[in-house]
């Protein structure tokens, strides 16, 4: 074991992520230059990731979801960019992690889809709508036995 | 503005959704920050040190694996934190090894003991219910008080 030296100690990191057909993670990348004021931004595939004191970061982000309010999704990121630990670069292959949101983006248009439609909702409407989501029972095990030996 | 624990805890959306209707949401990364931006040794790649498994036993008795306290010290105080809760059942994503699934287990029950308002719904696999999805979330959160975005 040796002596650990924290980086960036007091900083947040936030990523952006877009899946827009209007909006390419350049565009998130050249607004975010524009509006950084000293903030570390670093580009990606899917958008930026944003670091910096709480406040910058907030108003960095802020200004980012006006841009596509219903296809950019932000969420926290506990390592800074580049963290030998996480950074591909050192690791090779994906980033720990890169699974779920690839998994998650897949899902965004659905997501988005919602947002658009619940807007401009009033409170009722949202209620009707906030129903749970039913899904289909598992096949019954007799059941599936009954279509084996129906197909053999 | 509530704190709002965040199942999967990794969840992009519901970091985001949280987030987007004023609401704070309680997710790992949180933790991980704090972790790696405490000193001392360096213990990668979370920053866990043996410490944290002592730390779990707050939240998990001790003859349950280490690997279940260690990500306990993660989450529990999160969950401490925590005034409201979403949960998404049965998320593919939330896979992992068995540690994982033991924790996953831990995290619902103790959400569920702690008496607080929860959120229990599904992944949209439609645009139909990419509307209830966001409907039940933003209902919900308006239930807690707060601003909105």
């Amino acid at each position: 074991m040796k002596e650990y030296n924290p980086e960036y100690v007091g900083t947040e990191t936030k990523y952006v992520f877009v899946e827009s057909p209007t909006t390419t993670p350049q565009d998130l990348a050249i607004t975010a230059y524009e509006v950084a004021m000293g903030v570390m931004i670093k580009e990606t595939c899917f958008g930026v990731q944003v670091t910096g004191t709480p406040e910058e970061v907030a108003r960095v982000v802020d200004r980012l979801r006006k841009l596509d309010p219903f296809h950019i999704f932000i969420k926290d990121r506990g390592f800074p960019p580049g963290d030998e630990r996480r950074c591909r670069a050192n690791l090779g292959g994906s980033r720990p992690g890169y699974l779920g949101h690839e998994y998650e983006i897949g899902l965004s248009r659905f997501i988005s889809h919602g947002l658009k439609e619940t807007d401009t909702m009033k409170p009722d409407d949202l209620k009707k709508k906030a129903q749970p989501i039913r899904r289909d029972e598992p096949l019954e095990i007799d059941e599936l036995l009954s279509i084996i030996e129906k197909e053999a | 503005m509530a704190k709002v624990f965040i199942y999967p805890a990794t969840s992009l959306m519901l970091s985001d959704l949280v987030a987007r209707f004023g609401h704070k949401p309680l997710g790992s990364a949180l933790s991980v920050r704090e972790h790696i931006q405490a000193g001392g040794f360096d213990s990668p790649p979370l920053q866990i040190t043996p410490e944290d498994p002592k730390k779990g036993l707050h939240w998990a008795a001790v003859e349950v694996p280490s690997g279940v306290r260690g990500r306990m010290s993660l989450y529990g105080p999160l969950i401490e934190e925590a005034e409201a809760a979403i949960i998404i059942e049965e998320s593919d994503f939330a896979f992992g090894c068995m540690g994982c699934a033991r924790t996953n287990e831990l995290l619902i029950f103790l959400l569920k003991q702690k008496g607080i308002p929860i959120l229990e719904l599904s992944y949209p696999k439609s645009q139909e219910e990419g509307i209830t999805f966001v409907a039940s979330i933003k209902a919900f959160l308006a239930g807690l008080g707060g601003e909105e975005a």
